[in-house]
């Protein structure tokens, strides 16, 4: 796919400059083609009659005034998968259609084909669900109960899909020897993505029965297996198109509309067939970040000097595992922070309810677990009557210094960096003069929080990518990224990475994005691991294939030594002459097979913590590379509303050597945003499974007027296994701001909230002393 | 019904049912794809386009609505010959683009507010925009864009 040249950039890019995207231009004359901007003359449509029952057993459909609808050309349901019908990452426990059992309101239990989107719509609306409903489990507390109805008859046990449990040193015990203990519990809302581009792609059977389906997802490769499995379709009848996505955030980390689409083009073969979803069925069916309850408990000596900490993290996976046992093992990872613990004690659970199902949302887990602790760390710092900055600097790792649940760390370990440049900020050191100048009835507040982030699948799973670059008969350069962009640039950095080595401008270089059939598999566009994985194996791949491209330059022109040699925008040059030859002409004498290059890399695995549940392991505990951060919130508080506007924001970033610093930039803007969102309007308030938010009048999305000018500063980190020095920087900034926000407001009014959002009701309502 | 308009400068006759959405005209009957719909209830602002030179939400806009108008979508908005629009432009240099779902939607917003305000504040800026949502960028790269724009179309000696 050719991209649209930038005007301005003849020279070759270089690692380290802010050069500007080079996916923007398409995009920003909306000549880019997203999954969802695929029509077709004869295309049908299909969509999803969802059942709208917590839980009950699915007795079938009856579709008798849906079939008479004018249009509408099929009606199928679970009886016409051959296949598994069942989906999943880790376990398959989701169906593509209900066959037994309804487990959250959004189960889908018909798939409706139509000549048109209204008579789709007509169609779906006919339908009508017989069911026998059975009591729904809609707390965690009480999916945990002996007695509680099981979500999952062929889970054995209980409602708890995965927990863990890690102790570090003398763990609980170690309580009776602190000075100063604090404790908490936390309420966390649910989040939705809210990508803009909401689930949507299309699909065909072609001649030679392969189902093509072109859709907007992160895992590409995955979905190809999925789709394989639950359809009982050959792998190689699968194949799977990814363009750029419309955002994802972890929202299209596994399935969609895959499956569904592929069933209803092999039973319309030769028709393009379109699925997209609307907003409020993008609320109903999707996975959000799971809601929490965090109980935490943490001691220091009377210096302030953390001894022991206790975390019990429940995290609510609804009604399919989607990856909620990857979720909460991360957090549970996570759940003591950046800081030496000599005494812990942490558990988590990942519980089955029939609530909305919880999933995959950049911070993975780690949102909720850093939300708790860093608010624990403020009450310390209150305690021993030492400032944010100085408790966190007393207590934070360094490179050797072993993690909450026992990891000693080995690769490059910034918090301590991060921490100081945030102390010596301008804004942290004149923080009373500026909180001295809040309006009448209203106050000022200064918060902070540290996070950390860990890069990558963990020590089970492999961590993988293969990266294939071509050398065109044109003389340019293509490479074949097998891993997606959602938005977030990578796609733009593999261009940088591969004209840095092949000293080539923008207009030689051309990506191919993810397509089954061409690029190689690259793994999931998740785990702030894209760049970092995919990146190593191009680096490989691209000096593999500049030292191909001199050495045969080398031949034609006996010269003995290739150093002589040196790769120019469209050229190869002999140093000592100045002789020159055209990309396009040593193409020529190149076959094709030798003009294009592959390496594959896996990104290290820790052989830490041995002993632990296998289990456990599989779902990622321990990692080894991880980023670091620190934020800084100022924020006012009107008194007599309630309401917070975050008036400042500072974010101090350990994300290892920055290759590109405007997209850097963005990721983390990006992040902190969704961050605020999470923090202070964002909530999905659920009634026996029954979302109140569906659409965008209800559900709160942070504006242009509720996100402030943020200063992203780079603390000049450099991790040596990373591409150029890189680790990861997607995720780490969502996690900050709602305990960096909460504990300004701490500072600000002495008020500590127990449910999160920090809405104007809610400190509204602290304000005038009633419980959180 | 027959309905007749300008689009993107030239005139245009289609006959479609009058209560057909104008995102579906401009997407599905004539092959627009840059207006982007994300909401479809006049909450986010990707399917802005202008209608008389004013931001209007065409998932709210029925093709009734469009009789004798002049609209100009995404695709319209640079000149012949010109690879992107100054704002267009401004937005690709800033960085204002990550997922570029909502881009078109806030270029064509801009386009409004700098026609009205050549030189905006960055609160005149957040608050022009505030009806366009974006989940990427943090909004702050887009603020950067509309000023670079303003720079670029004052230098130029144009108006948006």
């Amino acid at each position: 796919m050719k991209r649209d040249a930038l005007p301005n950039q003849p020279r070759p890019l270089q690692i380290g400059e802010p050069i500007p995207r080079a996916d923007a231009p398409a995009k920003v004359a909306g000549r880019e083609h997203y999954a969802v901007d695929y029509y077709a003359e004869d295309m049908l449509w299909a969509g999803v009659k969802r059942a709208d029952i917590p839980h009950a057993v699915f007795r079938g459909i009856n579709s008798e005034e849906a079939e008479k609808v004018p249009g509408v050309l099929a009606i199928l349901t679970a009886k016409d998968i051959k296949g598994s019908n069942r989906q999943g990452v880790a376990r398959k426990d989701q169906p593509v259609l209900v066959d037994d059992r309804i487990r959250h309101r959004g189960d889908g239990v018909a798939l409706v084909i139509a000549e048109t989107r209204e008579a789709l719509r007509e169609a779906i609306g006919k339908i009508t669900v017989e069911a026998e409903p059975l009591p729904g489990v809609f707390d965690m507390e009480e999916a945990l109960k002996e007695d509680a109805p099981w979500i999952h008859e062929d889970h054995p046990g209980s409602n708890i899909l995965l927990k863990g449990h890690i102790t570090k040193g003398d763990g609980a015990t170690a309580f009776e020897t602190c000075t100063h203990v604090v404790k908490a519990t936390f309420e966390l809302p649910y989040q939705e993505h809210a990508y803009l581009e909401t689930e949507a792609g299309w699909a065909i059977t072609e001649e030679d029965e392969t189902v093509s389906i072109t859709v907007s997802t992160q895992t590409p490769f995955r979905d190809k297996m999925e789709v394989a499995g639950a359809l009982g379709l050959p792998m190689d009848k699968v194949r799977i198109i990814a363009p750029y996505c419309g955002g994802a955030f972890g929202g299209k980390d596994g399935i969609t509309v895959q499956s569904l689409l592929a069933l209803a083009a092999l039973r319309f073969s030769g028709r393009p067939i379109k699925m997209w979803w609307e907003r409020e069925e993008s609320f109903i069916a999707s996975a959000k970040r799971h809601q929490a309850r965090c109980r935490y408990r943490l001691g220091a000596d009377a210096t302030g000097r953390f001894i022991a900490l206790e975390a019990e993290i429940l995290y609510d996976t609804g009604a399919y595992d989607h990856l909620g046992g990857a979720v909460m093992a991360l957090g549970l990872e996570h759940a003591g922070g950046p800081y030496r613990i000599p005494h812990t004690d942490l558990k988590a659970w990942a519980v089955y309810t029939n609530n909305p199902v919880g999933g995959a949302f950049r911070a993975f887990g780690v949102a909720q677990a850093t939300a708790a602790m860093e608010q624990m760390v403020d009450r310390i710092a209150e305690k021993v009557g030492r400032s944010p900055l100085e408790i966190r600097r007393l207590n934070a790792v360094r490179r050797g210094d072993t993690t909450p649940i026992g990891v000693t760390l080995t690769t490059s370990t910034g918090i301590g960096r991060c921490l100081e440049i945030a102390e010596r900020h301008p804004f942290w050191r004149k923080r009373e003069s500026w909180k001295a100048k809040a309006g009448p009835f209203r106050k000022r507040g200064v918060g902070v929080a540290a996070v950390m982030h860990g890069m990558g699948y963990g020590p089970v799973i492999p961590d993988t990518a293969n990266a294939k670059i071509e050398l065109t008969s044109e003389g340019s350069f293509r490479v074949a990224c097998g891993v997606v962009d959602m938005g977030q640039g990578n796609a733009h950095t593999f261009l940088q990475m591969a004209g840095d080595i092949l000293s080539q401008d923008l207009s030689r270089l051309e990506l191919v994005l993810p397509d089954t059939a061409w690029t190689l598999p690259s793994g999931s566009a998740s785990a702030s691991r894209t760049t970092y994985t995919y990146g190593n194996a191009l680096i490989d791949a691209a000096n593999l294939l500049k030292e191909r491209i001199l050495k045969r330059c080398a031949d034609l022109w006996m010269v003995t030594d290739p150093k002589e040699l040196a790769l120019v925008p469209g050229r190869v040059r002999h140093l000592p002459s100045g002789r020159e030859t055209t990309l396009a002409e040593v193409a020529a004498f190149m076959d094709e097979t030798e003009r294009t290059t592959v390496a594959h890399y896996r990104a290290p695995q820790s052989p830490q913590l041995p002993d632990l549940e296998p289990n456990l392991r599989l779902h990622g505990i321990p990692h080894v590379v991880f980023s670091y951060g620190v934020h800084i919130a100022g924020i006012e508080v009107d008194l007599l509303t309630g309401a917070v506007t975050v008036e400042h924001y500072l974010a101090v970033n350990d994300c290892g050597n920055i290759l590109n610093p405007q997209l850097f930039e963005q990721q983390v803007q990006g992040g902190i945003a969704q961050g605020l969102g999470y923090a202070l309007m964002e909530e999905i308030p659920v009634t026996e499974g029954e979302m109140k938010t569906v659409n965008f009048s209800t559900y709160l999305l942070p504006t242009f007027l509720d996100v402030p000018d943020m200063e992203v500063i780079d603390a000049g980190g450099n991790e040596p296994t990373g591409p150029y020095g890189l680790k990861g920087i997607g995720e780490i900034p969502t996690s900050g701001p709602l305990p960096a926000v909460a504990n300004a407001l701490f500072d600000a009014c002495g008020i500590r909230l127990e449910r999160f959002p920090m809405t104007p009701e809610r400190v509204l309502s602290a304000l005038e002393g009633n419980r959180p | 019904m027959k309905i007749s308009f300008t689009l993107n400068g030239k005139p245009v006759s289609c006959d479609l049912p009058s209560n057909r959405r104008v995102v579906d005209v401009l997407r599905e009957d004539l092959g627009l794809m840059g207006t982007k719909e994300a909401c479809g209830t006049g909450e986010c602002g990707a399917c802005t386009i202008l209608v008389d030179g004013i931001p209007r939400l065409s998932c709210l806009m029925l093709a009734a609505q469009l009789e004798g108008r002049d609209v100009t979508t995404i695709e319209g908005l640079s000149k012949s010959g010109e690879t992107l629009h100054p704002i267009q432009q401004a937005f690709v240099e800033a960085g204002a683009v990550q997922c570029g779902f909502c881009t078109p939607g806030m270029v064509l917003a801009t386009t409004h507010l700098l026609s009205e305000n050549p030189r905006p504040t960055r609160e005149e800026i957040r608050e022009a925009l505030s009806g366009n949502i974006c989940r990427c960028t943090g909004y702050q790269k887009i603020v950067d864009a509309v000023e670079l724009a303003a720079e670029k179309l004052t230098e130029k000696g144009e108006t948006a």
